[in-house]
C-alpha cells in the first residue's frame, strides 16, 4: 500500500496470526481482546442502523465508521480515568467505550440539539470544522500541565488528552499550528490520525508526498505509524503514547493506518473517486475479521458466542431505532438562553418577541 | 485614589490586577512576555506572575485562540493579545466558529470566558495591516461580546470586567490612544462594561462614537460649543450589545444623530445604529440619522490616512447638514 511504511506496527495480521514486535507489545489478556472484540462488533452494528436511519430521514446526515472499528476502540482503550477526548465527527466507537450514551451522538446527527453529550467532561463535542479540535486539545494539556496533573511520582495523580483527527487533516493550518504549540509546550498530547486514505475524494497521496507519521520528526516529536485495523497493535502503541503524555515526556503522534470502507458521509458517492479492487483490497485487512480469526483459533470464543453478539447487536439496534421519537428537540427558548452565560438586554428583547409571535399561532389554534 | 495615567499603563495596571485576583487568568500573545508586547501593554508581568500565566506564543494566531479555547474547557481565563488588527483573520476561524458558538452548541456546559484584546484602528502611521477596524465583523457575530475603550479610566475597569464576564469579549484598545493620559479612578465603583457613557452634554445633536473617535467626536464638541452649537457625545464603549437605552434616550433629547467611526461606511456599525434609531425613533427626529466613517476601501496608505479617517471638520460638516433639515 503506498504511503505503508515497512515500520509500521503490526502485532496481529490480517490472517489472524500474533507477531512480535521489538518496542510495542499488547500486554492485555485474551478475555480484553474478546472484549474489544465485542466493542468493534457492536460499534459496526450501531454504525449500520445509523446509516439506515439516515436513509429513512431520521438524520440529517450521517459519518460511517465502517472499517475504522480496530483504531477507534484500540485507542479508546488507552483511555482512562482523568482523561480527556477531542474527538474529530467519526468518533462513535471511542464515544462507545467512553459510556457515552449513543443517542447523543444520535441527536447532533438529526439535529436535536448542538451536540450536548452527557459526558462532555472527557468526550468533547464532535467537531466538523476541519482539524480545529487538535488547537482545542493542545490548550486543554497545556492547562493540565500548569495544573501539575503531568509528571508527577504517583502516576495516579497524571493525565494526558488524545485527539483525533484525518489524514485530509493534517492538510490545515490548524492542525499544523497544534502540532507547533504541543511541541513549544511540550503538551500531554497525542495526536492520533486515522488514515482512512481519503479525505471525502481526495486521495492520501494528495496530501502528503511523505507518510504522515514521519511528519511528526519535523515538529520535534516522535511519530509511529500503526496497523489501524490491528486492535492489539493499536492498542500498544496509543498506551505507550497516552503513558508518555502523562509521564511528561510531551507529545506524540499515531498514525493509524486504516481504511474507511464506506462513504465519507452518507452524501457522497465514493464510487465516483474510488476504484472497486481498493475496497476490496481493503476487505482483506478487515479489523473485525482479523480478530474473530485469531480468537476463535484460541478457543476464546465459538459461534454460541458470535451469534450471542449478533443478537446483543440486533438489541442495541432496535434501540437506536426506538431511541430516535425519544430524542427531544431543543427549544428556541433553551437557544436563546444559552447564546451567552451572561444574558443581554438585546436579545432577551428578541426572545420575547419570538415568544409572542409564537404564542400568536397558539392563540389562533 | 486617583492617579494621571495613559491608557497603556491603565491596561497594564488593570491587566496585573486581573491576575493578582484569580490565579485562573492567563495571559498569552506574541512578544507580550520578555518584551512586554509591541505596544508594552503587558510589560513587567511575565516577570511578576511567571512564565505559565503570561505565555509567550509561537507566530500563530489561529493557534493562540484555539489553544485559549482548550484552556477555557480547563477552567483558565485566557487574556489574548492580537499583535494588530489585520492580523487577527488567521485566528477569525476560531474566533467566529469555535469561541463565539461552543456556549450555545453545549447547552451552556462550556462557557468561553476569553477576552481576545485587539489594538486597533489607524492614525499612526503605519504599514498596511497594522491600522484596521474588523469591529462589525465580531459584532454581526452571536455568541461574541465586542467592547471598546476609549481613556485610561475604562481601560484600567473594562479590561477587568472583561476577563471577569463569562462569555467571550472582544476587547478593542484603540491603539492611537494609547497614550494620551487621564484621570484613572482606582476607588470608584466603575459603570457596568455593557452601558453606554456620555461623554458631554449637549442639546442640539447627538454624536455617537467609540475608541478611537471618542477623543476626535469631543474636539468637534468643543469647536461647535464655541460657534454656539451644543454637541452630546456619546461614548458607546460596548458594539455589542449595544447599549440602547443611553443611545436612545440622548437622540429623543436631541434629536439628531450623527454615528462616527473609523471603519468602512457600508455596513459598519452605524448602520445598525441608523436602523435602529430610524424604526425606534422615527417621528422624534429632525433629521435622518447621518454617518461619518472611513470610506469603502482598504485601509489607505499611512500618508494619505487622515484623509480617510474621519476629522473634526468632517464632523462638523456633518452636523451642519443634520441640523440644516
Amino acid at each position: 500500500m503506498r504511503g505503508q511504511s515497512h515500520d509500521m506496527v503490526q502485532l496481529l495480521t490480517p490472517d489472524g496470526e500474533r507477531l512480535e514486535h521489538d518496542e510495542f507489545a499488547f500486554t492485555g489478556t485474551t478475555d480484553d481482546l474478546v472484549g474489544f472484540l465485542r466493542d468493534m462488533i457492536l460499534a459496526r452494528r450501531f454504525d449500520a442502523e445509523a446509516t439506515a436511519l439516515q436513509r429513512h430521514g431520521e438524520l440529517g446526515l450521517w459519518t460511517p465508521l465502517l472499517g475504522q472499528e480496530a483504531a477507534q476502540v484500540g485507542s479508546a482503550r488507552a483511555v482512562r480515568e482523568g482523561d480527556v477526548v477531542f474527538p474529530s465527527y467519526r468518533e462513535h466507537a471511542v464515544a462507545m467505550v467512553l459510556g457515552v450514551p449513543l443517542t447523543n451522538l444520535l441527536g447532533l446527527f438529526r439535529g436535536s440539539n448542538g451536540g450536548d453529550w452527557e459526558k462532555l467532561e472527557t468526550f468533547k463535542n464532535y467537531q466538523i470544522v476541519i482539524g480545529c479540535q487538535t488547537l482545542h486539545a493542545t490548550g486543554y494539556a497545556m492547562g493540565l500541565q500548569f495544573d501539575g496533573a503531568v509528571g508527577n511520582d504517583d502516576d495516579a495523580d497524571n493525565s494526558a488528552v488524545i485527539v483525533y483527527h484525518g489524514d485530509g487533516a493534517a492538510s490545515q493550518g490548524d492542525v499544523n499550528e497544534a502540532y507547533v504549540f504541543a511541541a513549544s509546550y511540550n503538551a500531554p498530547v497525542v495526536f492520533f490520525c486515522q488514515n482512512n486514505q481519503w479525505a471525502i475524494s481526495e486521495p492520501i497521496a494528495l496530501q502528503s508526498r511523505i507518510p504522515l507519521f514521519q511528519r511528526a520528526q519535523g515538529f520535534g516529536f516522535p511519530g509511529v505509524q500503526v496497523d489501524g485495523n490491528d486492535v492489539l497493535a493499536v492498542k500498544a502503541v496509543t498506551d505507550w503514547a497516552m503513558q508518555r503524555a502523562r509521564a511528561g515526556e510531551g507529545p506524540s503522534f499515531i498514525e493509524a493506518f486504516t481504511y474507511r470502507m464506506g462513504a465519507h458521509t452518507t452524501s457522497d458517492d465514493p464510487t465516483k473517486y474510488r476504484r472497486a479492487a481498493e475496497d476490496e483490497a481493503w476487505k482483506g485487512r478487515d479489523p473485525v475479521a482479523r480478530l474473530t480469526t485469531y480468537l476463535r483459533n484460541e478457543g476464546a470464543i465459538d459461534d454460541a458466542w458470535l451469534a450471542a453478539i449478533d443478537d446483543e447487536g440486533k438489541a442495541l439496534g432496535a434501540d437506536a431505532r426506538a431511541s430516535i421519537p425519544q430524542l427531544e428537540d431543543t427549544t428556541m427558548d433553551k437557544l436563546f438562553a444559552t447564546v451567552y452565560a451572561e444574558p443581554t438586554v438585546a436579545l432577551e428583547a428578541q426572545r420575547r418577541e419570538y415568544a409572542e409571535y409564537a404564542a400568536s399561532f397558539e392563540e389562533n389554534a | 485614589m486617583s492617579e494621571t495615567l495613559t491608557m497603556a499603563k491603565a491596561l497594564n495596571r488593570g491587566l496585573r490586577r486581573a491576575l493578582q485576583a484569580d490565579p485562573k487568568v492567563l495571559l498569552a500573545g506574541e512578544d507580550i512576555g520578555k518584551l512586554g508586547g509591541v505596544f508594552r501593554i503587558t510589560e513587567g508581568l511575565q516577570a511578576e506572575f511567571g512564565e505559565n500565566r503570561v505565555i509567550d506564543s509561537p507566530l500563530a494566531e489561529s493557534g493562540i485562540i484555539g489553544t485559549a479555547v482548550g484552556l477555557c474547557m480547563r477552567g483558565y481565563r485566557p487574556v489574548v493579545e492580537i499583535q494588530f488588527d489585520g492580523f487577527v483573520f488567521p485566528g477569525f476561524s476560531q474566533i467566529v466558529t469555535q469561541v463565539a458558538k461552543l456556549h450555545m452548541r453545549t447547552a451552556g456546559q462550556n462557557p468561553m470566558p476569553m477576552v481576545i484584546r485587539i489594538p486597533f484602528g489607524g492614525g499612526i502611521g503605519a504599514v498596511e495591516h497594522h491600522s484596521e477596524s474588523p469591529e462589525a465583523y465580531f459584532a454581526h457575530t452571536p455568541g461574541l461580546k465586542v467592547v471598546s475603550c476609549s481613556n485610561a479610566n475604562d481601560a484600567y475597569w473594562m479590561i477587568q470586567q472583561a476577563i471577569q464576564s463569562d462569555d467571550p469579549v472582544v476587547f478593542l484598545e484603540p491603539k492611537r490612544r494609547y497614550h494620551v493620559k487621564d484621570t484613572v479612578n482606582f476607588s470608584a465603583r466603575p459603570a457596568p462594561m455593557h452601558q453606554a457613557n456620555i461623554a458631554r452634554y449637549g442639546t442640539d445633536a447627538t454624536l455617537l462614537c467609540y475608541g478611537p473617535m471618542v477623543k476626535t467626536c469631543l474636539d468637534a464638541a468643543a469647536v461647535a460649543g464655541e460657534e454656539g452649537t451644543s454637541l452630546e457625545v456619546v461614548d458607546l464603549r460596548t458594539l455589542s450589545p449595544i447599549d440602547w437605552v443611553t443611545i436612545t434616550s440622548s437622540v429623543r433629547r436631541t434629536k439628531r444623530a450623527i454615528v462616527v467611526h473609523e471603519a468602512p461606511l457600508t455596513l459598519g456599525l452605524g448602520s445598525e445604529v441608523a436602523a435602529r434609531l430610524a424604526q425606534d425613533l422615527f417621528y422624534v427626529m429632525e433629521a435622518p440619522v447621518l454617518r461619518v466613517a472611513g470610506y469603502d476601501m482598504p485601509y489607505p496608505p499611512a500618508r494619505v490616512e487622515e484623509e480617510y479617517l474621519p476629522s473634526v471638520d468632517r464632523i462638523l460638516d456633518a452636523v451642519d447638514r443634520s441640523l440644516a433639515y
